[in-house]
């Protein structure tokens, strides 16, 4: 492989045919570090958080009048015609649920929209493979109704302001970002020695209190990286520090007020905050409120474990499946030394020579090779629906990994016989439906300058249709690796 | 009274009397009909919700905010119960086909589901340490003809990956690309190592598979994947399959999402048992989670990560009625690390016990192939018709 492919294919986001080749790769590469739109043309339709919110909030209101009408269905002994019948509460309920799911279900589309939208037009396809890099190091999954809505917005709110900063600013907008306080339960956690905390005890009602989910998954997936030496009494130290750590105009009741704020702003809500000092990991942090935790993460951003395991993560995804530890100790260096810079990490990538090595290193994702296949047919926007659904069946839907901890980066993950057929099923459609306006002999060569094999040369030359070329094309080796 | 370390059984055995002497021993399983099954629960499913040790004292005091459903569930001794959304299950239990373990966990002792998956997967002490799944070496130990499985998933499972190859096949819902193209594909991927490899396996299974699986409608995933799943252990194929299951994560809303992850995952067996007809008889499955929750709810109706749970060994070949459990108990001095279900069983070792009487092969032999870190010995109790 040239050089000029791998710039194009491992770094960047894969070749247009309407784009100029750029002569000096690793230039070009510096370049888009000064040159990134952190919102692009293609987020105009993007809704505001503020509207998610509301609707948000107005489903888990209606969910929770549907509840509390049942609760009172039960238990009042009225005549059974002085009230509406339970069916027709829940009908009534169900409705406008139903109405504002869908509504929620939009704001997803759209964004995913957006996210394909600006992969296949931006002018820096390094930075944006960064953001998606990010995006899934600190990934919310949308199987949770209320991050549905909320899950594009953390990517655009807080990993695209800070692809070009400090590794801790970005840990800190993430951590503190609506999908991220909601996805791991931290909107909700409650410290048993609060004043809400103390109070749910006093009257003996239902149980509120602590959830560790989020402090455990920033110690093992967002910063130190697991087993590397923090315990659980760390983990549950970590979760009293963060309570208080929630969003405004999500809670009904007297919580609403008493949290406070902007629907969807990050609030801290002192009366959930369990009091006193924390001992994380040795040290002592006795800050008072939304402090404490704020300061528990900037250590945890320049420790050791993480800079290590960031710049695992990162040689992983440009150097190949087995990160070279050469590669990963100069990264580490480089965080520990920059303070966690994520341009330094950038330019270290670009001067190594591990992520340049000739042979392709790694094989697409399904994203990647999505946003690939469709750059090299030259498709600047797609049916949003259409993207949503594509990705899905392909195995990889957005913001949609099932776990925090993310997709893998690994070939196992991604090249599954099944997986590959799914490919060729795409394939075809994508070919079809661009036509025979795409030459496949044409574009195979300008796809791979040098590095195109004789199989794919030869079987996309004789396909028997052109469709059929460019499908091939599509599902050849060079194309499903980088 | 139930008392610490005493085993219990639906059928009152306790202690020493359930273990078994094996007449057939073979280093190598020799032909026969049998099928296995592996269903993972990922994200750690809470055992003490699913088979409920509601003869505990402390269990009632603990789990009170899950308490309602439990009311209706089947009373599988005078010691558990039964979530009830696991109603098929249940009926299995009262045909003998099906046998459950509790305080069981595999030897891995921290919280991460990631790290668990692997040593569920992996057969491994420790995460990482063994490289390939313990579902592949378990081929090594059956007849050729019968040394054939597949994932019913979009790509291979750590469980099933390693030296034989293995195919993996799942619901879809694109056009089928034309004959015409596959086949030409087919030579494109002829030279290519990794990707002729994978192509062969695809075809291959697509074949088997037929035209009948062209999708399936929301909220029916479970039952069709296990209609597609005997399908394909009812061929001339696969013998031994995997089926993941995500979702058992639950720190929050537990008492709605549990219920729906069983109803999901009791459709599944069902599917499978009637898909599979007579072969049922000849059938095990193995349901089993790389860790399990907190006793205690945590403050925002769920539970978190814990350590032990319950698994579940279904089947027609299954010596089932009966739930094998050395019981810790739930008083906090009992709990490990004051917070989690003391794992009594060893979850490599009921596998290595469940799968050396399912083909008839030494344990010994089955538990150091399958999980070649661990000390201990393949679970002696009678858990398949012999």
């Amino acid at each position: 492989m040239l050089s000029t492919t791998i710039a194009l294919n491992r770094f960047g986001l894969g070749i247009r045919p309407d784009e100029q080749l750029p002569r000096e790769p690793k230039r070009w590469l510096l370049q888009q570090l000064e040159h990134f739109e952190i919102r692009p043309q293609a987020f105009a339709q993007v809704p505001q958080r503020a509207q998610v919110i509301d609707q948000l909030a107005d489903y888990l209101a209606a969910q929770r009048s549907a509840g509390k009408a049942k609760r009172q269905m039960q238990m009042a002994s009225l005549p059974a015609n002085a009230m509406p019948q339970p069916t027709q509460v829940d009908e009534q309920a169900g409705e406008l649920k139903k109405f504002l799911r869908q509504t929620i279900q939009q704001d997803y589309i759209v964004m995913n929209s957006a996210r394909v939208d600006a992969a296949l037009t931006t002018a820096s396809p390094f930075i944006e493979r960064l953001v998606h890099f990010w995006a899934n190091h600190f990934a919310v999954s949308i199987d949770k109704l209320p991050v549905i809505g909320l899950a594009g917005l953390l990517e655009f709110e807080a990993i695209r302001p800070h692809v070009l900063g400090k590794f801790a600013d970005m840990l800190i907008a993430v951590e503190q970002h609506p999908a991220m306080l909601v996805y791991l339960d931290q909107a909700q956690s409650v410290g048993p020695q609060s004043l809400a905390g103390m109070r749910a005890a006093m009257r003996g009602g239902k149980q509120r209190g602590l959830n560790e989910n989020l402090a455990r998954e920033i110690m093992e997936l967002h910063t130190l990286g697991v087993r590397t030496g923090y315990s659980q009494s760390d983990v549950t130290e970590f979760a009293r520090a963060l309570t208080g750590w929630t969003v405004g105009g999500l809670a009904g009741g007297p919580a609403a007020r008493l949290i406070g704020g902007a629907p969807g702003e990050f609030q801290f809500a002192a009366f959930l905050h369990e009091p006193g000092k924390r001992t994380i990991m040795g040290k002592t942090y006795a800050e008072p409120g939304e402090a404490q935790a704020r300061a528990i993460l900037l250590d945890l951003a320049a420790n050791a474990a993480t800079a290590k395991h960031i710049s695992t993560k990162l040689a992983r995804h440009f150097a190949g499946d087995e990160p070279p530890s050469a590669l990963v100790e100069r990264l580490t260096d480089a965080y520990l030394r920059s303070g966690g810079d994520l341009p330094t990490l950038y330019r270290v990538l670009i001067a190594s020579p591990e992520p340049w090595a000739p042979r392709p290193l790694k094989f697409k994702n399904p994203w990647e090779w999505t946003v690939s296949a469709l750059r090299a047919v030259g498709s600047s926007e797609l049916d949003p629906k259409v993207a949503a659904g594509l990705l899905r069946q392909l195995g990889q839907a957005t913001w949609q990994p099932g776990s925090p901890a993310g997709w893998d980066d690994i070939a196992a993950s991604w090249a599954g016989p099944d997986a590959l057929v799914r490919r060729v099923e795409v394939a075809q459609r994508i070919a079809d439906k661009s036509g025979p306006s795409v030459d496949a002999r044409a574009l195979a060569e300008k796809l791979f300058p040098g590095s195109l094999g004789d199989e794919t040369r030869a079987a996309v030359a004789r396909a028997e249709s052109p469709a059929e070329g460019l499908a091939l094309l599509l599902v050849s080796p060079e194309f499903l690796r980088r | 009274m139930l008392t610490r370390r005493s085993f219990l059984t639906a059928t009152g055995t306790v202690g020493a009397l359930g273990l078994l002497g094996f007449p057939k021993m073979a280093f190598a399983a020799a032909k026969s009909e049998r099928r296995f099954v592996f269903i993972i629960q990922r994200g750690a499913a809470d055992g003490l919700n699913i088979v409920a040790p509601t003869g505990d004292p402390a269990y009632a005091p603990l789990r009170a905010d899950f308490a309602p459903e439990l009311a209706t569930g089947m009373k599988l001794n005078s010691f558990f119960t039964l979530h009830p959304a696991l109603e098929q299950t249940g009926r299995m239990f009262g045909e003998k086909q099906a046998l459950f373990v509790h305080a069981v966990a595999s030897p891995y002792r921290d919280r991460s589901h990631f790290d668990g998956q692997n040593v569920l997967e992996t057969g491994g002490s420790a995460a990482y340490r063994v490289k390939d799944g313990w579902l592949n070496r378990l081929l090594d130990l059956l007849p050729p003809d019968e040394a054939n499985a597949l994932a019913l998933s979009s790509t291979v499972p750590m469980a099933l990956r390693g030296r034989h190859e293995v195919s993996s096949y799942a619901i879809a819902q694109l056009p089928k690309p034309t004959a015409d193209l596959l086949a030409r594909v087919g030579a494109l991927y002829e030279s290519d190592h990794e990707l002729h490899g994978l192509w062969t396996a695809a075809m291959e299974t697509r074949m088997k598979a037929g035209d009948s699986m062209s999708g399936a409608p929301n909220g029916q995933k479970g039952a069709a994947t296990g209609a597609l799943a005997a399908k394909m252990l009812l061929g001339d194929g696969a013998r031994v399959a995997m089926i993941e299951t995500n979702g058992w994560d639950t720190h929050s809303g537990q008492r709605g999402r549990l219920a729906a992850q069983l109803r999901e995952l009791d459709q599944t067996v069902a599917a499978l048992k009637a898909g599979l007809g007579t072969e049922w008889s000849n059938t095990l499955v193995v349901v089993a989670t790389e860790f399990g929750r907190t006793a205690r709810p945590n403050g925002t109706g769920g539970t978190d990560h814990g350590q032990g749970s319950s698994a579940m060994l279904l089947g027609g070949a299954v010596a089932g009625g009966t739930v094998i459990a050395d019981w810790p108990g739930l008083a906090d001095a009992n709990l490990y690390e004051g917070r989690d279900l003391q794992p009594t069983i060893d979850l490599d070792a009921l596998i290595a016990g469940a799968l050396s009487q399912h083909y008839a092969l030494e344990p010994g032999r089955v538990m150091t192939t399958l999980f070649p870190d661990s000390r201990g010995g393949a679970l002696r109790h009678s858990l398949v018709l012999t």
